[in-house]
């Protein structure tokens, strides 16, 4: 491992840590709802959708009740429409290729999985969906998914930091895209064209090559998406490849810029948070406690696929990394990536719960593969557009409850006792979790319904019923693509745990900090345990890691830990 | 109205004060009989086997079912499928889970069982006594004391037991209050002062008698309320414990999912796990080890409390103490010496030291107070003698609105000792004027810390007496332990503020309320919890009752009223009110016991998992051979040994669940990292190593 | 729910109208101007009145000896629908694919004899349009197009070189040569 591999992995986290923290500052104003001079400069633009959306410039400040109603019906609202889009595809314009509607079931499932930040996508992009369906479905939902999750995240922050009123779920939305997601989409989509993602609404090329064959090449309007894909941490892609394929990541430098514009939002939003409740420190132990996890992640399946497939290096293929090749395992990867940006891509992608890919997870290594499933399961690791943060939130007030009681007082986490409701609260979410990840995943492991869609035998047929489930659950979105989701188990199943793994845990975490708001603040002293300390960051880890092994080692076990044990030992199935 | 401690010490009634003994030899527990603690509670652990009983706790419930289902398996081991163990493996799997159960069961029988004891002893001082009911005045009717009702005068006479709580309205006796407090020196009680009017029902008149307004109906009494109390029949879960059973009902949930869904996965795997194994799996994953210890630890917490002579009138009490962010003490009694005594008379106004000598003995000589004998016992020593005359005086008791005490002679002269500035204004409305040099004088004795008596005759002031001040020992190191945890001390006293910053700093408590009235209690109290503090803070007199109920913590002296004691929620029989101090302590340790327990569960189970995960799949997935990184001998050793394991510690850890973790004075960081690394990652390695080495013993046997 | 229906009907219809339409047409205007080229596919012009001759970022199937071989793809460089074969690691199938690949690059290019094949040469790729292969996957095959087209290995190892891509700002991904390119050139090599 040179130094160029180490430096074109390294390079990207330093460079998205130095752009997130100016963007955290301006993520806080936002979240705090403070004047600043951006105002004046998206306030016109704002002005007139506000008015249109019937708002004022304040707008009513709501409770956490209130909010969530808002932000739940918004999303069904949007859900219905993208559904009856879909399903109606065959009769609306931008439809070069004539195709027709898609089938309830999968209409059902894209709908919710792009109106849950999910982007599981039971289809193939290029050869299902219209230009307008990938315009006004796709895209629209790309953009107000990760804005709903971002406003819980806010609305979730300003109750931490002691607000009953919790913020405006409509003007919050329109902010976010206005001021973060709209122009940044923007300056993404076209750099991505300059790099060579395509921009168009003229229909599928059709080329002649050297030797004589015909290649029918689709393309469209393929930077708008993929760039809001990232930037927004929805994953889906316009291709059925998603960021494997040339036409959505065309370059390294695409990937990196890929990498980047899914890290943004969810590593400034740390250091939002910090400026919120006003307290950097705790900022610094948060992103600190994250980085670890992401370092380790990254560090193992960047090992695991450099090492590649002994039973592949039996048969006669060179996997030893070399000036002229990457080496490693290249099943389902890209020349262009090879295995430094490739590995940065897996962790990243599940990390920030994006779920785009620009190499095959099933075909990872098994220890590979366990990386971004784990990451997944744990779902906290920076985390998505606000919910993975609010889950590393959760997983924190079950660290300050076990551990708090250690120092002699009923536990408190930022200055607020935590008593049976918060509990009763977090339990909700830390239960859902492992519920709609384990259940459905066992009844697919039996039944024949879920049986018959495994590609790949063995254990490997496992993980991928498995990695599916955890990613709806998770609202990742990212495959073991061998599994032929698209049937109506795995399309309503996986719909129903993205809608649950969504909305429950941002219910509960929202009502948390109802709740906590709603709490006298205690005041601090030497005998207030600090969570803002290495200390109490390493214990967080600790519990982060415990409570996920403890909960998934069986399954895990079964599934990529035998894999990779029996492909050490030289066996295929 | 002025503060109670000073009406106390400067010409309150006579009293024991229990604080003048060196702490370690007032930790007297009533007297229990323990011998058959340990037989009482295995027969218990058995009787508790009651599903209505189990139900209660949702882990050990959980194993008791698993129980339940392992042995039905002894009899049909293929009552849910083939089965590939047979009913020797089913039967040493249930045989282990109800040994789990009956550990629990015992642990918490244990920890009762003191109480039950305790309430034994006391419940045989409760039996019927015949009670003399006033009719008229003059004239009774025996009755029996369970017919008694609240205003009820009785009569009580010497031998007798006191029939009910009450207020005593006639009459001088000395009460043997043991069976109640453990204290064997008789107290007195007369009516109509604040702190020595109150009897308990069950005490004894050794001398005298006691006419005595009945205050409580039977079965309401203190005495029925701390034998329910230290019996743990009114216990009720505090707000931590409910939260931590939440936490542990949803690991148990979990855990069932993970099991229940691991059959599948194991099938799907051409591995299928027998169901005793995966019930095996399931318990030793849920926190059974917490799970059976926690009501252990509340009740013994609530023992501790009891055996330091402190009834808490209900668990939530004890661990709000833990939280306490705030004390409020009294300075006299708590933080100093009750008594303060005469150190030295400063004359002023040209008097001589003789005759402020002589002023100040003849306004103490009808004074029984402590400090009142103290000025006499110093007049006597600096040589003056007392005049027959003073015996006809008329002694003034000390009252809160003049703040003076002293004598009225037949001829019309009076003698008055009392704070300064009511002197001055008690001088200056006769007519009489202010010696310049008076209040030099007061500052000097404030500077010292001490307390500044104004001695007046007639409208001259001739000097002022320096009471001294004695700080408790070892005070000044508990103030700071106090503070190294993050608890604030405030200091409360009626003194003027300069002797009382001197006091405080002396003392080093935080903060001080000089000059402070009740209502100055209630005040601070108010803005302390107005800025999300926890408040505890003791007190005795009625006036105290208010604030007492607005605290977070109120410790109440068993001396102290009636009204004091209902308002407070917690009661300290041997009124010694430093002991709050104490309580914060054994709150903290509760909870620190409580997490300590819940994290070493929990880390339990990485072990745990190394050691059953591979031993079950063992056939079918022979590639996880490789996490059986301790070598167990085989996979069904491997399974009883990690149940063993969980069976044993369960008992291994009562005696750390009845005595507590130890409560250092630490911040809490250096707490939380002590704790983390003993009970985290112990949890995670002890396992390892106590699994492997049963294993060896279960490998010889099997 | 119902309070709140118009307010969160407005806002789906504004955002609707906003990102869903409003910034994808935006952007392909924009897009349009400034990128002609990429915008439209990256496509490499045929000679005049004739189809273009591909995208340069879209792979493109060789067979024989004449031509530089791409990966093996999954959908056989069908761009229509791209794919993977998503196999596993522990897949017999996987291994059986790399395993007569190998067999059938061994016996194509006879002057590497039995050495060990580059990893990309006989695995899928992730898009199935891969359009590059590593340097060692060109060198490879080298010798067998030089003498199909009767040309010295020099000339082709200086056209790969030629046709090298570089990391991405001399440090990201991976050195890479575009099959597509490398096969054009070879032809205007010969044509010339």
């Amino acid at each position: 491992m040179n130094a160029i591999f180490i430096l074109q992995i390294a390079i990207p986290l330093l460079v998205l840590v130095a752009v997130a923290m100016p963007v955290g500052v301006f993520l806080s104003h936002l979240a705090a709802e403070t004047p600043t001079r951006a105002d004046r400069i998206f306030g016109p633009v704002e002005r007139p959708l506000l008015w249109l959306c019937g708002l004022s410039r304040e707008g009513r400040q709501m409770t956490w009740k209130t909010y969530s109603l808002a932000l739940l019906s918004t999303n069904l609202l949007m859900a219905v429409l993208i559904y009856v889009i879909l399903v109606a595809q065959g009769v609306l314009p931008l439809n070069p290729l004539k195709l027709g509607g898609l089938p309830p079931a999968l209409a059902f499932n894209t709908a919710v999985s792009f109106t849950t930040n999910t982007d599981w996508q039971a289809y193939a992009g290029e050869t299902t969906l219209s230009y307008f369906s990938q315009m006004a479905a796709i895209t629209f939902l790309m953009f107000t998914s990760a804005a709903t999750g971002l406003a819980a995240a806010f609305a979730f922050m300003r109750g931490l930091s002691g607000r009953t009123e919790v913020g405006n779920y409509y003007l919050d939305v329109i902010r976010i895209l206005v001021r973060i997601f709209l122009p940044l989409a923007f300056i993404g989509a076209l750099f991505l064209c300059w790099q060579g993602v395509p921009q168009t609404l003229s229909p599928s090329l059709h080329v002649l090559g050297p030797q004589g064959a015909t290649q029918s090449i689709p393309v469209g309007p393929v930077a708008s998406l993929v760039s809001i894909k990232h930037l927004g941490t929805n994953g889906g892609g316009y291709f059925g490849q998603n960021s494997a394929h040339p036409f959505e990541n065309p370059t390294p430098l695409t990937n990196v810029v890929e990498f980047l514009l899914m890290g943004l939002i969810p590593v400034a939003l740390v250091f939002a948070f910090g400026r919120v409740i006003g307290n950097k420190r705790q900022a610094r132990v948060i992103f600190w406690a994250m980085a670890v996890m992401f370092l380790g992640f990254l560090i193992l399946v960047t090992w695991a696929e450099s090492a590649g497939n002994p039973l592949l290096a039996r048969v006669g293929l060179d996997q030893v990394a070399s000036g002229l090749q990457a080496g490693g395992n290249m099943v389902g990867k890209e020349v262009r990536f090879g295995i430094a940006q490739s590995a940065l891509f897996v962790t990243g992608t599940t990390a920030f719960t994006t779920g785009s890919v620009d190499c095959m997870h099933d075909s990872l290594t098994a220890l590979g593969g366990l990386v971004p499933l784990a990451e997944m399961m744990l779902n906290c690791v920076f985390g998505g557009k606000g919910v993975g943060f609010m889950n590393f939130m959760l997983y924190g007030i079950l660290a300050v409850f076990l551990t708090g009681l250690m120092v002699g007082r009923t536990p408190e986490i930022f200055n607020k006792k935590i008593e049976k409701p918060e509990i009763v609260l977090a339990s909700i979410a830390i239960l859902i979790h492992p519920l709609i990840i384990l259940v459905p995943s066992a009844i697919s492991a039996v039944e024949p319904f879920g049986l018959a869609s495994i590609a790949n035998p063995a254990f490997h047929g496992l993980s991928e019923i498995l990695y599916a489930f955890t990613s709806g659950a998770a609202n990742n979105g990212s495959a073991f693509a061998g599994l032929a989701a698209n049937t109506p188990w795995y399309n309503l199943g996986i719909g129903i745990v993205m809608l649950l793994g969504r909305y429950l845990s941002i219910l509960a975490l929202l009502a948390i900090a109802g709740s906590l708001a709603a709490k006298k603040k205690v005041p601090e002293g030497p005998g207030t345990l600090r969570t803002d300390t290495a200390l109490f960051g390493t214990i967080w880890v600790g519990v982060i890691l415990i409570v996920g092994a403890l909960t998934f080692f069986p399954v895990v076990a079964l599934g990529p830990v035998a894999e990779q044990l029996a492909m050490i030992a030289g066996k295929a199935f | 109205m002025k503060a109670s401690d000073d009406s106390r010490s400067l010409t309150g009634p006579l009293r024991k004060t229990p604080s003048d003994t060196p702490r370690a030899e007032r930790r007297h527990t009533p007297k229990v009989d323990v011998s058959g603690l340990y037989r009482r509670a295995v027969v218990d652990s058995f009787k508790k086997l009651d599903p209505r009983l189990l139900v209660r706790n949702p882990v050990m419930f959980v194993v008791a079912l698993g129980t339940f289902l392992t042995l039905l398996l002894v009899f049909k081991p293929d009552l849910f499928g083939p089965s590939h163990v047979g009913p020797r493996y089913n039967a040493i799997i249930a045989a282990i889970l109800f040994a789990t159960v009956l550990f629990a069961n015992f642990a918490e029988a244990v920890a009762e069982g003191r109480g039950k004891a305790q309430a034994d002893s006391l419940r045989r001082t409760r039996s019927d006594t015949l009670a003399r009911r006033q009719v008229a005045v003059g004239k009774y009717e025996e009755v029996s004391s369970t017919k008694l009702r609240k205003g009820d005068i009785v009569h009580v006479d010497q031998g007798e037991l006191i029939p009910g709580d009450g207020e005593v309205v006639a009459g001088v006796a000395s009460v043997d209050e043991s069976a109640i407090t453990g204290e064997s020196a008789p107290v007195l009680k007369e009516p109509g002062t604040d702190t020595a009017s109150s009897v308990i029902a069950g005490t004894r008149v050794v001398s005298d008698w006691l006419d005595v307004r009945v205050t409580a109906n039977p079965g309401e009494t203190f005495l029925d309320r701390m034998i329910a109390l230290v019996e743990g029949a009114a216990r009720q879960k505090t707000p931590n414990e409910i939260a931590l059973t939440v936490l542990l009902a949803v690991l148990t949930l979990i855990f069932l999912m993970v099991t229940v869904t691991l059959e599948p996965f194991a099938i799907y795997s051409g591995s299928p796990v027998d169901v005793a194994t995966l019930i095996a799996l399931l318990v030793c994953l849920i926190p059974t080890t917490i799970g059976g210890l926690l009501s252990a630890i509340g009740i013994a917490g609530m023992d501790r409390v009891a055996q330091f002579n402190v009834i808490a009138m209900s668990g939530k009490a004890v661990e709000a103490a833990g939280d306490v962010d705030t004390l409020i003490l009294d300075k006299t009694g708590t933080i100093t010496l009750g008594n303060r005594l005469a150190a030295e008379f400063i004359p002023v106004g040209g008097h001589t030291q003789d005759e402020l000598s002589q002023i100040a003995m003849q306004s103490s000589w009808q004074d029984s107070t402590p400090e009142g004998r103290s000025i006499v016992q110093l007049a006597t020593r600096l040589g003056c003698s007392p005049s027959p005359a003073w015996d006809q005086g008329t002694g003034v008791e000390f009252s809160a609105q003049t703040r003076m005490s002293g004598i009225d002679m037949p001829d019309g002269t009076r003698v008055r000792k009392g704070a300064a500035d009511s002197i001055k204004r008690y001088v200056a409305e006769q007519g009489g004027s202010i010696p310049d040099d008076l209040d030099g004088a007061v500052r000097t004795v404030a500077g010292k810390g001490g307390t500044p008596l104004a001695v007046c005759r007639g409208t001259e002031i001739s000097g002022v007496v320096y009471l001294k001040d004695t700080i408790k020992a070892g005070m000044r190191e508990r103030f700071a332990q106090m503070r190294s945890i993050g608890i604030r001390t405030v200091m409360c006293t009626g003194d003027n503020p300069l002797t009382a910053a001197v006091i405080a700093a002396e003392a080093g408590v935080d903060d001080f309320v000089a000059e402070a009235t009740p209502e100055d209690k209630i005040r601070l109290i108010r803005s302390e919890q107005a800025k999300g503090k926890l408040v505890a803070m003791t007190g005795d007199g009625t006036n105290d009752a208010p604030a007492l109920a607005q605290a977070d913590v109120g410790l109440a002296m068993n001396s102290g009223t009636p009204a004091a004691k209902e308002a407070a929620n917690m009661v300290d029989l041997d009124s010694d009110p430093s002991k709050l101090i104490d309580v914060v302590s054994i709150g903290k340790q509760l909870l620190i016991t409580r997490g300590a327990l819940t994290t070493f569960s929990i880390a339990n189970d990485v072990a745990k998992y190394f050691a059953i995960i591979p031993a079950i799949f063992v056939a079918g997935v022979p590639e996880l051979r490789a996490l059986n990184i301790m070598r167990l001998h085989s996979p069904q050793s491997a399974v009883v040994s990690a149940l063993i394991f969980n069976a044993i510690i369960i008992p291994a850890l009562i005696p750390l669940a009845l005595k507590g973790v130890k409560f250092r004075p630490l911040t809490a960081d250096q707490m939380l990292l002590r704790n983390v690394v003993i009970y985290g990652l112990g949890g995670i390695i002890v396992p390892f190593i106590a699994i492997k080495a049963i294993d060896l013993l279960v490998s010889l046997a099997m | 729910m119902s309070s709140e229906f118009l307010p969160a009907l407005k806002l789906t219809l504004v955002t609707f109208a906003l990102c869903g339409l409003a910034y994808p047409l935006v952007t392909t205007g924009v897009a349009q101007i400034l990128f002609p080229q990429q915008a439209n596919g990256s496509l490499i012009a045929g000679a005049p009145g004739r189809p273009p001759l591909g995208s340069k970022l879209i792979g493109q199937q060789f067979q024989g000896p004449r031509w530089f071989h791409g990966r093996p793809s999954a959908v056989h460089y069908d761009a229509r629908s791209s794919g993977a074969s998503n196999l596993g690691p522990t897949n017999q199938l996987l291994v059986e694919h790399v395993a007569s690949r190998a067999a059938r690059v061994w016996a194509d290019n006879p002057t590497w004899g039995h050495k060990p094949i580059p990893a990309d040469y006989l695995t899928s790729s992730g898009s199935g349009l891969d359009p590059d292969i590593s340097i060692a996957a060109a060198r490879l095959q080298a010798p067998r197009v030089a003498r199909a087209r009767h040309l010295s290995e020099v000339a082709v190892d200086k056209l790969i070189a030629q046709k090298t891509t570089g990391r991405g700002l001399g440090l990201f991904g991976e050195p890479r040569v575009n099959v597509l390119a490398l096969n054009l050139a070879l032809t205007s090599l010969q044509g010339r």
